[in-house]
């Protein structure tokens, strides 16, 4: 395998995640939000945004609305308030983006692709020239590596809230340090019970683990953990239940000052990493890009090889796409929880759990 | 004496304590209306603005107008009751004299300030001879201006018509006719 080679195999799977995650799915989330929860409230939700193409008005179910928001904001004014850290200002919201893009890195979107057998069915992976994995990163501590990129985000808040010159901003963002803090040790411990059962720190190798049948899934064998990642990792991308740290309509949180594509870069941070929770979930405890019940397997000796990667490709979106879906599901039908709630649910409630998820699975892996 | 305080605390069970079940009770009502709203119908009670409008009821009122004589000429008598009545003291009336001996005055300035009535229908009430009515029906416009929600009298007389009761003189008796 060659350097150039290595180099374009890497360079296009960075442009598909990229593209697929903050080009498709995040503008479709930004829309789902509002369609879905209108259909749970039994409303309507936005279907105002319309194009004019050959002579006539096409709305599309409002997915045009997401482009209009794009382009409204751009348009609008870049304001620093007076008496603000410009520099500070100005990067927290690219600390806020940038930290959930990079965990995707780790993450495997499809089985490992065969260059050179594309057209054969169910390839020999032995024999293959220059195997490719469907992941941009190969690291053996990838799990390692999500936690501590994604913990980086959270500086992105803090200087929001301490560079805006705003009190409430300020509360805001201390806000959102004690919760990132308080849930990202429940997440770490609810992860370690899926490590000791599947031995291994990096992302591809655990969704092989998981590729022979249902029984192996992370959420079968680790159902406990699962929950708690769960909670944990809707209380890391700050939104209802858990969103204290901005509380739009109420309290006022760390990204007051913003506004435009400053504030875009929030949302989109936001979305984002509704989608890195949802991949991690589907990478840790859904089997990643593989089909349970010998699906997968039929698939394999069925199809040639480039049809059964996309389908594998196919399959990770899908899984990560309703996984997201659920998160905006609990989203619109649970209140916020108050700060000492919030508080005693993470440290009285999840810890203790994972703790006891962690011995439990400990003592059983010891044993068997 | 010490006041006490009843402190009442909700009742709740191990099962509300550790949320999940009330959490996916939850998720089920919403999930039902979702489903429910995207394969079956629309549970929907929005009204598409611009295109559908919402339907007042009956006696809505609407814009005033004032009412003409069978000649064409106002009906209005300058006699100010409706401006009396008037609890927003939107209506501005002065009064002028005319040449016919039947009618003593008539309005030279009749204004309604539209931004302060309260639709209440009191000037239809006091009027004596039918020359303000509150029966358009027509949703007041929105102004740029304030000087545009002042409707003058050929506003008010775009939208008059021809009343048929009886105004001053010699009319019927109607106590010949009980």
């Amino acid at each position: 395998m060659t350097v150039l080679f290595a180099v374009t195999a890497a360079l296009v799977k960075v442009i598909f995640v990229l593209g697929f995650v903050v080009g498709l799915v995040v503008p479709l989330l930004t829309w789902l939000e509002r369609r879905q929860s209108a259909m749970m409230q039994d409303r309507i939700g936005p279907n105002r945004a319309d194009i004019l193409l050959f002579g006539r008005r096409f709305r599309a179910w409002g997915l045009l609305h997401p482009i209009a928001d794009a382009i409204k904001m751009l348009r609008k004014e870049d304001f620093v308030p007076a008496g603000a850290h410009k520099g500070l200002f100005t990067i927290a919201p690219v600390f806020a983006m940038a930290a959930p893009i990079i965990v995707f890195a780790v993450i495997p979107f499809g089985p490992t692709l065969c260059w050179g057998a594309l057209w054969d069915v169910a390839p020999d992976p032995s024999s293959c020239a220059s195997p490719t994995r469907l992941q941009i990163a190969h690291l053996d501590a990838g799990l390692l590596f999500v936690f501590a990129i994604s913990s980086l985000s959270v500086y992105g808040y803090t200087l929001a809230g301490w560079a805006s010159y705003n009190k409430w901003a300020l509360l805001g963002g201390l806000r959102a340090a004690a919760q990132m803090i308080s849930y990202e040790v429940t997440m770490g411990l609810a992860i370690v019970g899926a490590l000791l059962v599947y031995g291994t720190l990096e992302p591809f190798a655990m969704v092989e683990a998981q590729r022979d049948g249902l029984m192996q899934w992370g959420v079968f064998r680790q159902p406990l953990g699962f929950i708690l990642f769960f909670v944990a990792a809707l209380a890391e991308t700050k939104r209802a239940p858990f969103d204290m740290p901005e509380g739009e309509s109420e309290i006022i949180g760390y990204f007051v000052e913003y506004g435009g594509m400053r504030f875009g870069m929030f949302m989109a941070g936001e979305f984002i990493e509704v989608v890195g929770a949802a991949a991690m979930i589907t990478t840790v405890f859904l089997g990643g890009p593989f089909l349970p019940l010998g699906i997968d397997a039929a698939l394999l000796q069925s199809l040639p090889h480039w049809a059964y990667v996309m389908a594998g490709v196919a399959v990770w979106g899908m899984k990560v796409m309703l996984l997201c879906m659920l998160q905006l599901a609990v989203r619109w039908t649970l209140p916020r929880f108050r700060y000492d709630q919030l508080m005693k649910l993470g440290w009285k409630g999840l810890l203790p759990a994972s703790l006891l998820n962690l011995t439990a699975t400990a003592v059983f892996s010891a044993w068997r | 004496m010490a006041a006490t305080v009843k402190v009442v605390r909700p009742i709740r069970t191990w099962r509300d304590e550790i949320y999940l079940v009330e959490v996916l009770r939850g998720l089920y009502v919403t999930l039902r209306h979702l489903f429910v709203n995207v394969l079956f119908r629309r549970e929907t009670t929005t009204i598409q603005y611009p295109e559908q409008k919402a339907k007042y009821p009956d006696r809505f009122r609407g814009l005033h107008r004032l009412m003409m004589r069978d000649d064409g000429r106002v009906r209005c008598v300058a006699c100010m009751m409706c401006s009396t009545a008037c609890p927003a003291r939107c209506i501005h009336i002065e009064p002028a004299e005319t040449e016919d001996a039947n009618v003593e005055k008539f309005p030279a300035i009749f204004q309604i300030n539209e931004l302060l009535c309260v639709d209440c229908g009191l000037c239809v009430e006091a009027c004596p001879c039918d020359a303000i009515r509150m029966d358009t029906g027509i949703h007041p416009a929105p102004v740029l201006h304030r000087k545009d929600a002042l409707m003058g009298k050929v506003d008010l007389l775009s939208r008059a018509a021809r009343s048929i009761a009886v105004q001053g003189g010699d009319g019927p008796d109607w106590r010949k006719h009980n």
